[in-house]
Formats: C-alpha cells, structure tokens, sequence
C-alpha cells in the first residue's frame, strides 16, 4: 500500500510540477504578419537569468544551422535570411548555462506567407475613408451648386495688388519654389500656384523670375509659366529663360537668389514650397531690398522666420489650399471644406482620447499609437 | 487628349500608390521603393537639362552684355573648372579618365576636385550660414516690438526662453529654492519649448498633413490641373 502511495506522491508531483517547468521557457514560431513573406517570427518567455540562448534553424528537422545568439530579454527575432514561402521551417532554441553548455531546447515551426492586407494599417484606412469620404461629399455637393464658404487668405488677396505694383513700378517679380524636389508635396503646391501668379504676371505685362534648384523642377515650372501666359492669351510674351536653374547646393542656390534680389530688386517677392535654414537669408535679403513679401510652407521651424521677415505668410496647410483657393472653382472649394471636415474629425478624436486618459482607459491611445 | 492622358497616368499611380499602402503582398509592397527609383533615374537624367539652362542662360547674358555680366563669366568658369577636374581625375571615392600624377596629388594633397570642394566650396558656403545669425539678430528685433498683445506675449515668451537657455537665465533665478523649482528661468525656458510650442508645431502638421491630404486627392482625380498648366 505504502508503495501505492509512493507512485501516486510522484506522479502527483510531476503532473504539478511538469507544467511549472514547462512555463519556464515557451517558444513559438509563425509567419511575420503584415509582410510581404520571406519572414517567420520567432517569440519566448525565458527567464532573464539565462545568459545565452541559439536559435537554430533546419529544414528536415535533421540539420540544424545556426542564424541567431539572443538573449532572454529580446524576446522577439525575425528571420528573413533565404526564407521560402509556403516552405516549412524548423526552429530549436537551445538555451546554454553560464559555462556555455547547451542545458535545453525547444522547438517549433513555422510556414512563411504574403499577406493581402495590412492590419496594422486599420487606424490609416479608417481615416483615409473618412477624410476621402468627407472631401468626396463636399466636391460633389459644390458641383450640385452648394455654395460653400471659404475663409479669406490675406496673403492670397494680395496676389494681383502685388503684381499690378510690379507692373507700375516697372520691376519684376520673383518666385522661389523651395529647395526640395518634385517628390514634395509642399513644391508641388508651389508650383500651382506659381501657375496663378504668371496667368496675372502675364495678363498685367509684368515679368516674372523663377530660379529653381532642382533640374525636375525646372521643366515642370518652365512648362507650367508657358501654359500660363497661353491661358492669358499672350504666348509671345512668354521668356523661356525666366524660368532658370542656378544649383542644387542649399546655399548656392541662396546665394545666387539674394544676388538677383539685390541686383534686379524685384517689386514682390514669393517663397512657396520646402525651406529649410535658407528661409530667414532670402526672406531678410527681400525685406532690405523693400519688396512686398509673400512666402508659404509647411516646415514648422521656417514659419516663424516668414512670419518676422515677410508680409503675408501662408501657414502650413494654407500653402496647400492656395491653388484651389486662387481657382475659385466650386470643385476645389468643397475639397478644401473636406479638409476642415477631417479637422474635426481629429479634433474630437483628440477630445476623447484625453478624457478616456483620464478616466484610465487606454484603449483609443494604444489603438491609435501602436499602429 | 495633351491634358487627358497625364491624368490618367496620375490617377492610375495614385490609386496604386494608396492601395499599396495596405497591401503587403508583392507587388504592391515594394511598388513605392521601385517608383522612387524611377524618379531617381529620372531626375538624374534632368540634371542635364539643368546644367543645360544654366549654361545658356549665363552666355545669353554675357553675349548681350547684360549689367554685370563679368560675373556670369566667373559663374561659367567655376562650373567649367569643377567638371573638367570632376570628369579628367575623379574624386576621392571615383576614378577619374586619366590616372593623377603624383606632382599634383602631392601639390594639393588632395585631387584637385576635391580639393576646391574642401577649400573653396565649404567655406563659401559656411560663409552663407553663418550670415544666418546676424538676419536672425534683425529680424527678431522687428518681431520682438511690443505692438499689440500678441506681439508682446510673443516678445515676453522669446526673452524668457532666450534668458532660459543661457547662464545668465540659471544664475538670475538660481537663488529660487527647490520647492519652487518651476520658476527658475531654465524650467520656464523649457516649459514653453515643451508644450505650447510643441503643442502649436503639432498643430501646424496636423493641419499640413490634411493639406497634403486634400491636395493629393484633387490632383488624383483631376480637379486640380494647375500642375499640368491647367486652371
């Protein structure tokens, strides 16, 4: 009986103990999410005792190579290195004491695979609908004949004041479209309205100067200038050379651009699109040379340097609006009531998050930030 | 059919880029690395174009004697100097057509592109920057005129933050004891840089992001065509 009662103690401690050993240490493998495959994840818990730990990696279960030594604390690896999709791969992590033995192991497996939509994109995609819905809604409603309000843009009003002053003044206008290329955004709405600024230039019989330096930019602003003085019905008052390239050093270009200012001194100056630590050079450079001064960006630092050295300054988003504001085409109009619409949308959002903070409920935050 | 075939280009990328954007699976996912790549290709072709137009326009304006033209000439005979030493001996890192002699390598100590880079260029453009500071100096001084409440809650923060951020901003408050710590000028100084600052910054990208938002859209689907010389 006293035997009986023996077995029983042990198998009762084991079948105890076996799952507190085994919680020690887990060990998964599977597909890396939201990837384009070619990646397996690779998870543990482990005790932060443990000094080293190897992952192998086999595709029989029979040869084991190594792809990784990692600690207890990193808790994650991904393994990209020639990895197949719809392959499956084998993983053993090998934990080692302090003399660098192999003391046990564990294994898992995993088959690598593309996914078709990213879900950490939920948060973006919620917003993109809303933000296009919205824009959406209020293009279409502007086209039935809504009339939308719009606030006014000083600096925008200016516009035709600033060239007809040039065209009595006898001087020419100068445009800066930024220092970035093409592939920002803040360029491209430059470049619109550039093209609003050189149909007044031409109908006034003004004259414009537009140094660039980027070479792509110089073939859009060229082209976009000779569309301009087309739609104005004046295609031979068009200067191909107006619109130039200087270079596309930072400070090459400034230099080159405060030497036309104070040669040619130009009756209005115009800063749209990208600046960086040039802003305040050219913007102070135009304001000692008394032109009218409107400059227009998105780069937070440089806005309060216009913002001193300029008249008007179009603030962040304003540069964005400008051409559809400038069109005055009802289409344009309701994108830019979307766009308000979208502000509020992220005002509430805002709104909630803080008091759901302070409630202590955390669920919109990490919704939110860990995507 | 000039208008009606770049907008189809520009809707059919667009969408794409913003479909990508969610999928993962090739080859949406590495479509927006392999169009940055083309731009690349592209506007390494353009700098031609842009070498190009600053050739003619500095001779234009030579040849018509426009005022100042002698310093065209300078502007053309740098260029030339820079791709005549870039092209015939390379650079540090590139070959150029003909080995360098050991004369003008031991004469400059360095090949003579990079020398005028190191010598002449980043001082010249250092000497731009630095003209930085003195605008900064006149420009705040136009700011920081106490005109209206605004200007003068602008002029009270700057001062604070100025004084904040130098020693004389610790050693004007650090009498203050600890437990009223929060009005040593340096704590000020960062409080402002910390929240209202940080909160209107945020603000200004917010808003920009919508921006890009509303005008990518417009131009995605050909409402906006000032870009292709449209209204």
């Amino acid at each position: 009986m006293k035997k009986y009662f023996l077995y029983f103690f042990l198998a009762g401690f084991f079948l105890l103990h076996a799952p507190l050993f085994a919680q020690d240490i887990t060990f998964t493998a599977a597909d890396n999410p939201n990837d384009d495959g070619g990646a397996i994840l690779l998870e543990w818990i482990a005790p932060a005792s443990i000094p080293e730990m190897i992952i192998t990696r086999s595709i029989d279960k029979k040869e084991y190579i190594e792809i990784a030594r990692v600690t207890p604390l990193l808790q994650t690896y991904i393994d990209d290195e020639n990895i197949e999709d719809g392959q499956e791969y084998y993983y053993k992590l090998a934990v080692l004491n302090e003399d660098g033995d192999i003391v046990q192991s564990f294994t898992a497996s995993a088959i690598a695979k593309a996914q078709w939509f990213n879900t950490d994109k939920i948060p973006l995609l919620i917003m993109t609908l809303l933000l296009g819905s919205a824009i959406l809604y209020f293009i279409v409603s502007a086209r039935k004949g809504k009339r939308l309000y719009i606030r006014k843009i000083s600096g925008l009003d200016t516009i035709e004041e600033a060239v007809g002053r040039a065209t009595e003044m006898g001087k020419p206008l100068l445009f800066v479209p930024g220092i970035m290329d093409l592939d920002d955004m803040q360029t491209i709405a430059g470049l619109n309205i550039l093209g609003h600024l050189a149909e007044k230039v031409a109908q006034y019989d003004s004259t414009i100067h537009v140094p660039v330096c980027r070479s792509m930019v110089l073939s859009t602003a060229k082209e976009i200038v000779k569309e301009a003085y087309l739609r104005a019905g004046r295609p031979d008052a068009f200067k191909p050379d107006s619109v130039f390239y200087l270079t596309d050093d930072q400070f090459g270009y400034v230099a080159g651009v405060d030497g036309i200012i104070m040669r040619e001194k130009p009756a209005a100056n115009f800063y749209m699109g990208a600046f960086y630590a040039e802003s305040l050079i050219l913007a102070e450079t135009g304001f000692e040379s008394g032109a009218i001064q409107i400059a227009g960006t998105a780069m937070p630092s440089q806005i309060p340097f216009f913002v001193a050295a300029c008249d008007y300054t179009l603030i962040g988003e304003e540069l964005f609006a400008a051409s559809a504001y400038l069109s005055n085409e009802p289409t344009q109009l309701g994108s830019l009531k979307g766009q308000d619409v979208g502000k509020a949308i992220i005002i509430i959002t805002l709104l909630v998050g803080i008091v759901l903070e302070i409630f202590g409920i955390h669920f919109l935050k990490d919704f939110l930030a860990t995507h | 059919m000039r208008r009606q075939i770049p907008m189809l280009i520009t809707f059919f990328v667009g969408a794409l880029i913003i479909i990508s954007e969610f999928i993962p699976h090739k080859p949406f996912g590495t479509l927006s690395t392999s169009l940055e790549g083309w731009f690349l290709i592209i506007s390494g072709f353009a700098i031609i174009l842009g070498q190009l137009s600053l050739f003619k326009v500095n001779i234009i304006k030579i040849s018509r004697k426009a005022p100042n033209w002698s310093y065209y000439i300078i502007a053309l005979v740098s260029f030339s100097i820079m791709v005549i030493c870039g092209i015939l001996w390379g650079t540090q890192k590139q070959p150029g057509l003909i080995p360098i002699s050991d004369k003008i390598l031991n004469f400059f100590g360095y090949k003579p592109f990079d020398y005028i880079f190191k010598y002449l260029f980043e001082n010249l453009s250092a000497t731009m920057f630095s003209l930085l500071a003195f605008f900064m100096a006149s420009a705040s001084y136009r700011a920081f005129r106490a005109r209206s409440p605004e200007s003068t809650l602008l002029l009270v923060a700057a001062v604070l933050v100025m004084l904040g951020r130098t020693t004389i901003g610790s050693s004007l408050t650090g009498w203050i004891p600890d437990s009223l710590g929060f009005l040593h000028l340096p704590n000020i100084a960062s409080f402002i840089m910390k929240y209202p600052n940080t909160a209107g910054q945020r603000a200004i990208l917010i808003c920009a992001g919508l921006g890009v938002i509303g005008s990518s859209l417009r131009i995605i689907l050909g409402i906006e065509r000032s870009y292709l010389g449209g209204k």
